[in-house]
């Protein structure tokens, strides 16, 4: 306990052994200068916005799942409600894109609640079941929604060009529609590691761990996950207030079991519980989707078998097992 | 509410019971597998959609649905088998999450093999010869094949009881339900037994896809709807529950089909409204038992 406080206060020398300690003491600012880079690292700048939106919908299930314990199969209910709130605010009602997006996470942190009050009170194994079967009553509802063009989906939802602070951007240009997301993402990075180091960041650990214990410990364990699923729902329905400005529309696959998933491949494959591993699982997921869909259009069938060789082998994902590995060398 | 006459709402209900009975039969196999192996199988859907395709295969082939009924599910178990011994056998005692991804991505990868190898669009599904048309029961027509399927299913059930209750493996298949550790002790192969349960699960259902196939065809995709269904039976009837899968499973069914005669803008929701409500009042599920699931 000493040794170590004494090595913070003295900073150590900057040497490459130290420098995954240094990134991981300042992961937001790692996160942030990592995809400020990021487009010229891409073959092309929408593949790049779509890992920063589908990586910041896994961040949000990885709340939940990675770091709550909790396995939910309805986060497309999430994605598709904060999509469908911000394209139908901005599309049918001229809304601003500055409150429409605030008030697509508010919309789906309440469809949690409600979906959560329901879930939670069922244990174990039941969650990932009543999860799913909710976000297809999400579906049908919505779907059923004169405002969201039902099988078609949404269309129209066009923001052109956004002014903040004196920062003019034109969202046509693929690289100013980057980092206009860039920017909610950085901020929900921020958000989230804000989250994890607080009291609250310790409960979820604790209840994935051991519920029981954490119980004993007098944590109240129905309010955590409540709160857990509700934060979760926020970011991803902050991706899909996002994914629907950048699409300009909403498909009603938006909503679909597929979407939901999804998520929890993308979560896996990056690895779960890890702060910046959905995004690696979004990339990794979204590159072989690129690739593949080029030579085969049964992409899906590598996909699902990578899948399931990491279930079975690397459950801890990519980004997880290089982690583990640092770790283990240090 | 005219037009709608006493013969309708009987035509409603009856319909809903073959629908229902299909559903039973889905419910009850991830019943069983859950009960005993404790393994939501999340492929159970794309099992289902197997059984439809082997049938549509098998009837082609022999030129006969009754052999369909039968090849279907003994193959459909046979690759259910060897899933449960190569694949999710490993898993086992790594935590309850992760079989249930495995039989995800399992699902993932047959919807996208029975893509491959029968093309992306649904096939028709002939209606046996035999079974086509209408049977006069007395006081209204109904379709002649759903009388089968309710048929089939009823006597499908009987066997299974017969099986679970009557016979010395049924005996350690319920042992095993209630503590596996205990049964290994007193000297039983429970992975054997568990093995068995799940070609049991999975030919279930594949008998229910080729029951269902004549009634909707075959797609892909039959698999992933019936599978959400599947779930809120189970739900509503209670987890490793059989009378829970049977009887809430028909009143899925029946509600379903009734919804479409009086609100058929909420037939779709409708299950999930009997779900919330039995949530409400009953989170462990009509049949049940609090704490099973802890």
């Amino acid at each position: 306990m000493k040794s170590a406080t004494a090595s913070l206060r003295l900073s150590p020398p900057l040497t490459w052994a130290a420098l995954p300690g240094l990134i991981a003491r300042h992961r937001v600012l790692a996160t942030i200068a990592f995809f400020a880079v990021f487009p010229w690292l891409m073959p092309y700048q929408s593949l790049a916005i779509n890992i920063l939106i589908y990586g910041l919908y896994a961040v949000g299930f990885n709340l939940l799942f990675g770091y709550t314990g909790l396995l939910s199969f309805g986060h497309a209910a999430f994605l598709g409600v904060g999509a469908y709130t911000a394209g139908i605010l901005i599309g049918q009602h001229g809304a601003a894109w500055w409150w429409a997006i605030p008030v697509a996470i508010a919309v789906g942190c309440l469809v949690a609640l409600a979906m959560g009050l329901l879930a939670i009170r069922t244990r174990g194994i039941y969650f990932a079941m009543v999860t799913l079967a909710l976000s297809q009553c999400v579906y049908f509802l919505v779907y059923q929604l004169p405002a969201s063009g039902g099988e078609n989906g949404l269309r129209g939802v066009n923001v052109s060009e956004v002014s903040l602070f004196g920062l003019h951007l034109n969202l046509l240009d693929p690289m100013h529609k980057y980092y206009f997301v860039f920017g909610f993402v950085a901020l929900a990075m921020a958000v989230l590691s804000r989250i994890l180091a607080s009291p609250f960041g310790g409960a979820i650990e604790a209840v994935r761990e051991n519920e029981a214990r954490a119980r004993a410990c007098g944590f109240d364990i129905e309010r955590t996950k409540l709160l857990s699923f509700v934060l979760s729902a926020g970011f991803c329905a902050l991706a899909g207030a996002l994914n629907a400005i950048h699409l300009s529309s909403v498909p009603i696959e938006t909503l679909d079991y597929a979407t939901s998933g999804l998520v929890v491949m993308l979560c896996l494959l990056g690895g779960m519980g890890t702060y910046f591993g959905p995004f690696v699982g979004a990339a990794l997921f979204l590159l072989i989707q690129d690739l593949a869909s080029a030579w085969t259009e049964h992409w899906q069938l590598y996909v699902g078998a990578v899948f399931v060789l990491f279930v079975l082998f690397f459950p801890k994902g990519v980004w997880g097992t290089l982690l583990e590995r640092i770790r283990h060398d240090r | 509410m005219d037009g709608i006459t006493p013969q309708l709402l009987a035509l409603q209900v009856f319909t809903g019971l073959a629908l229902g009975a299909i559903y039973v039969l889905l419910a009850v196999g991830l019943s069983l597998i859950f009960g005993m192996l404790t393994v939501v199988n999340f492929a159970h859907g794309a099992f289902f959609m197997l059984g439809a395709y082997v049938g549509l295969f098998a009837a082609e082939q022999t030129g006969s649905f009754w052999a369909a009924l039968v090849i279907a599910p003994l193959a459909v178990a046979a690759v259910g088998m060897l899933c449960e011994r190569w694949l999710i056998r490993p898993l086992y005692g790594r935590g309850i999450d992760y079989p249930l991804l495995l039989t995800f991505g399992l699902a993932y990868m047959m919807v996208e093999g029975i893509r491959i190898v029968f093309g992306k669009a649904g096939l028709p599904f002939e209606t046996p010869e035999l079974l086509q048309g209408a049977t006069n029961l007395g006081f209204a027509d109904f379709p002649t094949y759903r009388l089968f399927v309710i048929g089939v299913v009823a006597l499908l059930l009987v066997v299974l009881w017969l099986l679970i209750e009557r016979t010395s493996f049924g005996l350690i298949v319920r042992a095993g339900a209630r503590d596996p550790v205990i049964v290994r002790v007193l000297g039983i192969d429970v992975s054997r037994v568990w093995l068995i349960v799940f070609g049991v699960g999975t030919g279930i259902a594949a008998l229910a896809g080729v029951l269902a196939a004549p009634l909707q065809g075959v797609s892909p995709e039959m698999g992933s709807s019936v599978l959400i269904v599947a779930f809120v039976i189970t739900v509503v009837g209670g987890m490793g529950s059989l009378v829970g899968a049977v009887v809430a499973g028909l009143l899925v069914g029946v509600v379903e089909s009734l919804a479409v005669l009086f609100v058929p803008e909420a037939a779709k929701v409708s299950m999930f409204v009997i779900m919330a409500a039995v949530l409400l009042v009953r989170p462990q599920g009509l049949f049940g038992r609090a704490g099973l699931m802890a």
